[in-house]
Formats: structure tokens, sequence, C-alpha cells
């Protein structure tokens, strides 16, 4: 017993080493996507549907670009709208949440409301009826994502401040004549920094894939755009051709991007909030 | 309150439950590396008989609770103990345990929170085993004064005497022969206090052997047979409830003395300082930092206990 | 007790306000989101019927009231809606009410299928995962969930499609009613065999969230006084679950199932159009990408209604039967 093992480490550095290294694979990837250069997924009717070989790691797609190249392209613009979407999404959840706490009684009453009618409609109808509104393509998207994701954050931000609001030192200051303002700038938003930064980094994987299953669906970025959701959209044309390699591995990219980032999100908590992370 | 002093049998050689040496400890992550061994009990030895009500003494946070879950086996998994415990001369090893608990052993709680609220209190006081004591239990939840609707009752339309009453008759059903009542009566009134404790003396005088952990060493007093006081995770001294009554003179430990002195009827004066926090115990007495007589000896060297003027001591210069 | 019943009408009542409160709502917003749509929905509408004069475009400009205001439009839709009448899809040139109701059944299947299915298998896995914390049965199942939790509906339909009907061949890759044969001469086993692999897209993809929601619950259930007590009385392993962790966490996980409409619906657009099956999922995106404004309209409606019944569903089960909340 009590022997001090250095291999055993204490969960807050695991969770803090495994964040960093997470961290750097996800960037990893996103920096290649970005430094590809646009010919490297240039059409080449000589190399079309080539299942995957050394040369082409993912294969080519019936336009002969290569899909490894395709699907890194695709994933550092999905992670872009994804990582935008998620800071509106973000910033109008903490006001939205503040203003839910700290203002009147109707407005949190109408704040509520307005949650439940976010929570009443199917969010992929949601964002099919704005990008249809908005004439598809990236805003759209964007503002579809951003417009469905801010409802859990801002509960979580309203019962926080709500919370806070009832603290000695808030009585205090507010006694003392300080204004709202104040007391917001010096109180509440370094106690909902953490919670704004993890439930920000939690949104990105919902959004990513969000992203992906609109742009599946066809609304989201436009077809000329390497986005994964429209190469899979794509290898549904190709799939009783036996191109199988075409929707197979964009997508465990995706997924694996999708749960690195989650990943990330939860040690991120667990470094910044050890008590209500999960174990 | 009247005690049957002369409940001296044959049987008053071998305890119900003996206890000895048993030490708890929890191994807890801290800081940045490592971890760290959290002592909860440490070195205690207690021994109860049939037909008397032993009660564990000491105030709150000094881990009492978690000596009725290591007589019952059921501490959390990340426990460590040592130590031995016997009941009725038998090591109690975890299989003997698994098969008591419940039946020879039973654990009395002492709140609603205690009881499932899902379940209604008919089902939960008959409790798991086959055959189901549904006709035992309806006598003895009559016997206890619950009314007959009380079975069809969920925990939370029980008042809190009620469902004390229900969880009191688990152990009647069970007829088990050695009794941990855990903290029964914070939050009761005086009346109902003193009906919960004589619900227990009565189970003492039928013959069973009562353990009473609790932090109120005046009720303690007057319905215990022995008093063990409880003090950073271990027993200090060992006396007969008369030995309080009597005064400070007839105590042996400085603590108990102390204690004795801050109950309201003999000064109130408080016992300065703080009792020592589970992962943070002194080297030596665990009572030494606080101690108006205490030597470089005490400091260095745990004393262990022993028998003094008919009870127990854990102090070197007791007499 | 009678004051239970009296208890569960009020509640019956405010949720059905609240739900006409949020229908009207999104009727409001959703009917505005369309109307600043730039897409003409008169020009979609005459390309699909050919070329039309100026005049005859004048005339259904006036048909449907586009020249009038959005705000007067608006009226006069809701009050047909009313009247039971949501209008006539341009993609299917039928009345919208027809196929919702056509469509809705299938989904509705689809959609049972897999709510029971993920409930059974997610509320199960959710329970051993908790009653064994910590251990092997845990660790694996908990990264299973999270694994699932990160897979896209529409991707897992393709991989399964890949599987079952490219390479397997059990399955045919296009789906929806057989060629040649009517709407009304598909049986049962025909049905059940299209059914088959969008609801496993869709069970695989539910029951991850309703497994680590039951685990959570179970953990508390374990470190909770009453089972504590109950432990103390020689309860354990199996009779522990069934007299306490089931007895506690069952009613929070259907609550949180009854909750989970929404996410639902969204899994089913996404399966349905991978495996064209013909439900609302896929007419719902048809009809956005095809322009169909009453039917978009229509089945955001519907989805909506669909949602909050859910919901509705999860508040009045918290709300009478748990009685610790009283």
């Amino acid at each position: 017993m009590g022997q001090w093992n250095p291999f055993r480490l204490n969960g807050r550095i695991r969770a803090l080493m495994l964040t960093v290294v997470l961290g750097v694979v996800i960037l990893a990837v996103y920096a290649a996507g970005i430094l590809i250069p646009q010919d490297a997924v240039g059409t080449d009717f000589i190399q079309a549907k080539q299942p995957p070989s050394w040369q082409h790691l993912f294969g080519t797609d019936n336009l002969g670009r290569d899909i490894l190249m395709r699907t890194l392209k695709g994933m550092s613009v999905s992670v872009t709208v994804g990582i935008a979407a998620s800071c509106i999404s973000a910033v109008a959840g903490i006001l939205i949440g503040i203003a839910a706490a700290a203002g009147s009684r109707f407005l949190d009453g109408a704040i509520s409301w307005l949650i439940d009618l976010m929570m009443g409609i199917p969010h992929t109808v949601v964002i099919i009826l704005i990008s249809f509104a908005m004439g598809r393509g990236l805003r759209g998207l964007l503002a579809g994502i951003a417009a469905t994701h801010w409802t859990s954050l801002a509960r979580l931000i309203r019962g926080e401040v709500m919370q806070l609001r009832s603290q000695q030192y808030i009585m205090v200051s507010r006694r003392m004549g300080k204004s709202g303002g104040w007391i917001l700038r010096h109180h509440l938003l370094p106690h909902l920094a953490p919670q704004f930064l993890t439930g920000l980094i939690l949104m990105f994987p919902h959004a990513i894939l969000h992203e992906a299953s609109i742009s599946f669906l066809g609304y989201g970025l436009p077809p000329e755009q390497p986005a994964v959701g429209i190469i899979l959209a794509e290898s549904m044309t190709y799939l009783s051709s036996g191109m199988w390699w075409m929707a197979v591995f964009p997508g465990m990219v995706l997924v694996l991007m999708v749960w690195l980032i989650d990943r990330l999100g939860e040690n991120l908590r667990r470094v910044i909030d050890p008590y209500s992370a999960q174990e | 309150m009247e005690k049957k002093e002369v409940h001296m049998d044959k049987n008053q050689d071998i305890p119900v439950l003996a206890v000895s040496g048993l030490s708890v400890s929890f191994l807890m992550y801290d800081g940045i590396f490592g971890q760290k061994e959290l002592r909860a009990i440490s070195d205690l030895s207690i021994q109860v008989h049939a037909g008397e009500i032993l009660a564990v003494a000491g105030s709150s946070g000094s881990g009492k609770s978690l000596l009725a879950s290591a007589i019952l086996g059921i501490l959390p998994e990340n426990a460590v103990t040592a130590g031995e415990l016997r009941y009725h001369g038998r090591l109690l090893t975890p299989e003997l345990q698994r098969r008591l608990r419940g039946t020879a052993i039973a654990l009395v709680p002492q709140s609603v929170d205690f009881l499932d609220p899902l379940m209604k209190a008919g089902a939960q006081a008959d409790g798991h085993r086959k055959p189901c004591p549904t006709q035992e239990r309806r006598r003895i939840f009559h016997r206890l004064g619950l009314p007959g609707e009380t079975e069809k009752r969920y925990p939370f339309q029980l008042s809190g005497g009620m469902a004390r009453r229900v969880l009191v008759s688990t152990a009647l059903i069970a007829d088990a022969q050695l009794i941990i009542a855990d903290e029964p009566t914070p939050g009761m009134s005086l009346e109902q206090a003193l009906e919960a404790l004589r619900m227990f003396r009565e189970m003492a005088d039928g013959g069973k052997a009562v353990i009473l952990i609790t932090h109120d060493i005046d009720l303690a007093v007057s319905f215990a047979d022995r008093i063990a006081v409880f003090y950073a995770g271990t027993t200090v001294e060992t006396a007969r409830a008369g030995d309080f009554q009597e005064g400070g003179a007839a105590l042996r430990h400085p603590y108990s003395k102390a204690l004795w002195r801050a109950l309201p009827q003999n000064g109130f004066e408080p016992i300065a300082g703080f009792q020592p926090y589970a992962g943070n115990l002194p080297k030596g007495c665990l009572f030494a930092p606080r101690c108006s007589r205490c030597t470089p000896r005490c400091m260095q060297e745990a004393p262990c206990m022993r028998v003094l003027r008919g009870g127990e001591v854990r102090c070197f210069y007791a007499e | 007790m009678k004051n239970a019943a009296g208890r569960a009408a009020l509640l019956f009542l405010k949720n059905c306000i609240r739900i006409l409160s949020l229908l009207l709502a999104v009727s409001i917003i959703s009917f505005a989101l369309v109307s600043a749509s730039p897409v003409d929905p008169v020009q979609q509408y005459i390309m699909k019927i050919g070329p039309v004069s100026a005049e005859q475009r004048a005339a259904i400009e006036a048909y449907w009231g586009m020249d009038k205001p959005p705000a007067v439009r608006y009226i006069s839709w809701l009050n047909a809606l009313l009247h039971g009448d949501f209008g006539i899809s341009l993609l299917y040139r039928r009345p919208v009410i027809d196929i919702i109701a056509e469509r809705f059944g299938n989904s509705l299947a689809l959609m049972l299928c897999a709510w029971v299915f993920s409930g059974i298998i997610g509320f199960s896995l959710g329970c051993v995962m908790g009653m064994h914390r910590g251990k092997w049965q845990d660790k694996i199942i908990r990264r299973i969930c999270y694994l699932l939790s990160s897979v896209p509906a529409f991707w897992l339909g393709l991989i399964l499609l890949l599987l079952f009907s490219v390479k397997l061949g059990w399955f045919p890759v296009g789906f929806s009613t057989p060629i040649g044969m009517l709407d009304s001469e598909v049986g049962i086993w025909q049905r059940l065999y299209h059914l088959a692999l969008p609801a496993l897209t869709l069970t695989l993809v539910s029951f991850s969230s309703i497994a680590l929601h039951t685990r959570q619950k179970m953990i508390d259930v374990m470190n909770s006084a009453y089972v504590l007590f109950a432990r103390a009385r020689g309860e354990g392993g199996w009779t522990l679950f069934v007299r306490h962790g089931l007895r506690n966490t069952i009613l929070p996980a259907l609550t949180l199932q009854f909750a989970s409409f929404a996410e639902l619906f969204g899994g089913s657009v996404l399966a349905e159009n991978v495996f064209s099956y013909p439900g609302l999922g896929s007419a719902v995106s048809a009809a956005g990408l095809g322009s169909d404004v009453p039917l978009l309209l229509g089945i955001t409606l519907f989805s909506t209604l669909f949602v909050c019944a859910g919901n509705m569903a999860a508040n009045l089960l918290y709300g009478i039967v748990d009685p610790q909340m009283h």
C-alpha cells in the first residue's frame, strides 16, 4: 500500500497529456488538408476508379481524383465549418444563458420557451429549412448548424449564473454599488470561461457530424467543394459497381476525426473541471 | 432508564462480536502525482456481548459509520482492511459475512434515504429472502405501532418516525443476533429519540447484542451498558456507562474526560484544537496534539489499549 | 390518489397548450423562412409543368397569392391548414396531407423498430456498465458507445449497404417498392425486408446515448444509501439489480427515450435517404431540394408535432409515474 508508482499518473495529468496528443493529431490532419495543393485533387481520367494502392492509398474516384487527398481537404473544410458554426453557437449560447439568468422572469420564461421550440423541431429539418431560406451553400449551412446547437450550452450557463448570483461575494459587490456590467466582467465571466470553452469544444463533433450529414443530403457545400459528405454522397452512385473504397475510407477518416475531437473535449473538461467530468 | 444489570449469563465470556486491531484505509489520488493513504479506522478493538448495548460514541466525521460497513463486509471496493473480526468466536471471513448480513447481523440505518424510494414499505421490509416473511412482518409492524396500510405506502408517504420504525422492523424480522444501529437519533425530537433508543434497549434486553453508533454522549449514557469512546478512527477508552454518570474522575482517557466536561450539564467546556484529518494522522498517540498531559513519548509512540479499572484505555499515563 | 389524477389532467392540459403555442410559432417561423428564400416557387413550378405564357404565369401567381404580402399569404395558409388543407405537393402532384399520411406510416414503422431496439439494447448495456463500473465490461462497452456516437447515420447506412447488399447480396441495392408492384400488393414480409437495414442503421446510431445515460444513473443508484442498506441486508448481484437497480433506472431511461424523438427523426432522414426508403425523411429532403414549399412546410409542422408528442410523454412520465416527484 502507498508505494509511489510513477507510471500510474493521476487522472488529471494523464488527461492533460492526452489532450496535447489529441490536439496535435487533429492539427496535423487539419494542416494536411490546407497544405495539399489544389492540383493534387485534380481530375485524371487515366487514373479513374482505381482501387486502393500504394500510389493512391484510398483509391481514386470516378474522375480519377485521389480520395485520400480529397478526404483530407474535405476534412479541413468540415472542421473549419464545424468550428465556425460552434463558435457562433457558443457565443449565442452564453449570451442567451446569461440573459435568461440575469434578466427578468418574463425573459427567462421566453427563453425557456424558445429552447423548447428549438428542441421541438428535429435539427435536420431546421437546418434544411434555414439552408432553403438562405439559398443553400456555406452561409445557410453555418446559420443552420449555429441555430440548432446553442440550446444545451445556454441551459448550462443559465444554471451556472443562477448559482453564482446567489453567492455571497456577488451580493456584496452589488450592495457596494457595482454595476451589472462590472459584476459580469469581474465575477461572472471568469467563472463562465471554462464552461464556455468546454461547451464549445464538446459542440465541435456534433457540428462536424451535422455538416457532413447536411452536405450528404445535398444542402450544404456546393458539389465542387471537397467536403466529406459530398464524397460520400457521390459514392452512393458507385456502390453497386463495387467502388467500396469511395464510401469506406472517407467515412472512416470522418469518424476518426469526430471521435478524436470528442475525446479531446472530454479530456479538456477533465483538466479544467476535474469534478464534473465523468470518469 | 431501567437496565438489566444482571444479564450476565455464561455467554458473557464469548462476545457476540469481537473486533481486534481493525484498520480501514483508502487509497486516494493526491495532488499532481501519487496516491495517499487515508486511514479512516486504525487499530480499533471492541467487544459486544449478548444482552448489552455498546455505544460507539465520538464526534461526527470520525469514521464511525465505516465501522458498520466493515463489520458487514460492505466497504467500498477501494478500501483496504487489516485486523480480525470474530462472530461468536468464529472468524468473520467475507464468505461468512455474506451469509450473516441481513440474517444474524442487521444494520439499522437512520433515515428514510435508506429506503428505496420506488418500493412499497411492506415489500421493502420483507426483503429479498425466501420464503417471504409477510405474516411475521405484519405482526412486527403491528407491534411497532405501524398502521395496517403502511405496507402499501411508498417511502415519501411515510413520516420520519414511521420510516425509522420500518427500518427497525427489518432487524426484528430477520431476528438478528447482532444489531448495528448507525446514528439512529439525529434530526429527531427528544421524545422520538428516546422512543427509538427504547426499541434498541428492548432488543438488548431480549438477548440481542446491540452496537449503537452515535455522536450523542448523553443519550448513549442513558441507554447503553458500555461506551467505547471513538476518536480519529480508533477507540481511546471503553467505559461502563456508569463511569460517565459518576463524572470525570471515573473516566480514564484525557479525551473522555474532556468530552465529559464538554457536556452542557458539566460546564460546557469546549475541547481545544481539531480532530486530525484521516490523511494526516499524527505519528504517536492520535490525541497527543490536543492533550494537556502530552509528553515527548506520546508524540513518538502510539499507546496500546490496556485494561484499567474495569474498562480499557489507550493512554500511557491513565491511572 | 384522486389528487394524482387531477394533477395528471392539469399537466396534460399545460403540455397541450405549450405544444399548440410551439406549433403556431413553428408555422410562423417556417413560413417566414421559406418566404425569405431566394428560390421562386412559381418559377420552380413552371419549370416542372413546362413553358407557360405570361398570362398563365400571372394566373398561377394570383392563385398562390404571390401578389399579396407574406403576412396575408400566411393567414390564408394557416386558415387552409385549420381546415385540413395542407396544399398540393409540387413534386408528387398530390395533396400534402395524403403524402404525409402515407409516408408517416412507413417512417413510423422504421422509427418504432429503432426506438424499441435501441431502447432495449441501450438500456441493457447501460445496466451492464453501471453494475460493473470500472471493470472490463464497462470499459469495452463504454468505448463502443463513444465510438458509435461519432458515427454519422448515413455512413453507417452506406457500410451496411455495402456489406449486406453489395457484398452478401441479401438485400437489393435500390430499395423502395419493387417495380411492377402496387403499394397495396406489398405484403408484410416485403415491408419488413425493406425495413431491416434502415432500422438496423437507426438502432445502431441511437443506442449509445441511452446506454451512457443509464450507466450514469445506475452508478448513482449503486452509490445510494438505499443500496448500501440493501447490501447490508445481504442483497447483491442479480437480486440487487432486479430489486433496486432496474426499478430505479427504467423510468429515467424511458423518459429519455421519449425525449429523443427529435434525434430519431433526424437519424431517419439520413437513413431513409441512404436506403431510398419511402418515408417522411426522404420526402423532406426531396421537398427541400425540389423547392416543394407546401410539402416542406407540412412535414416541418408534422415532425414538430411528432417530437412534441414525445416530449410531452416524457414530461407526463416524469410528472406522474415517478412518486419521488411528489
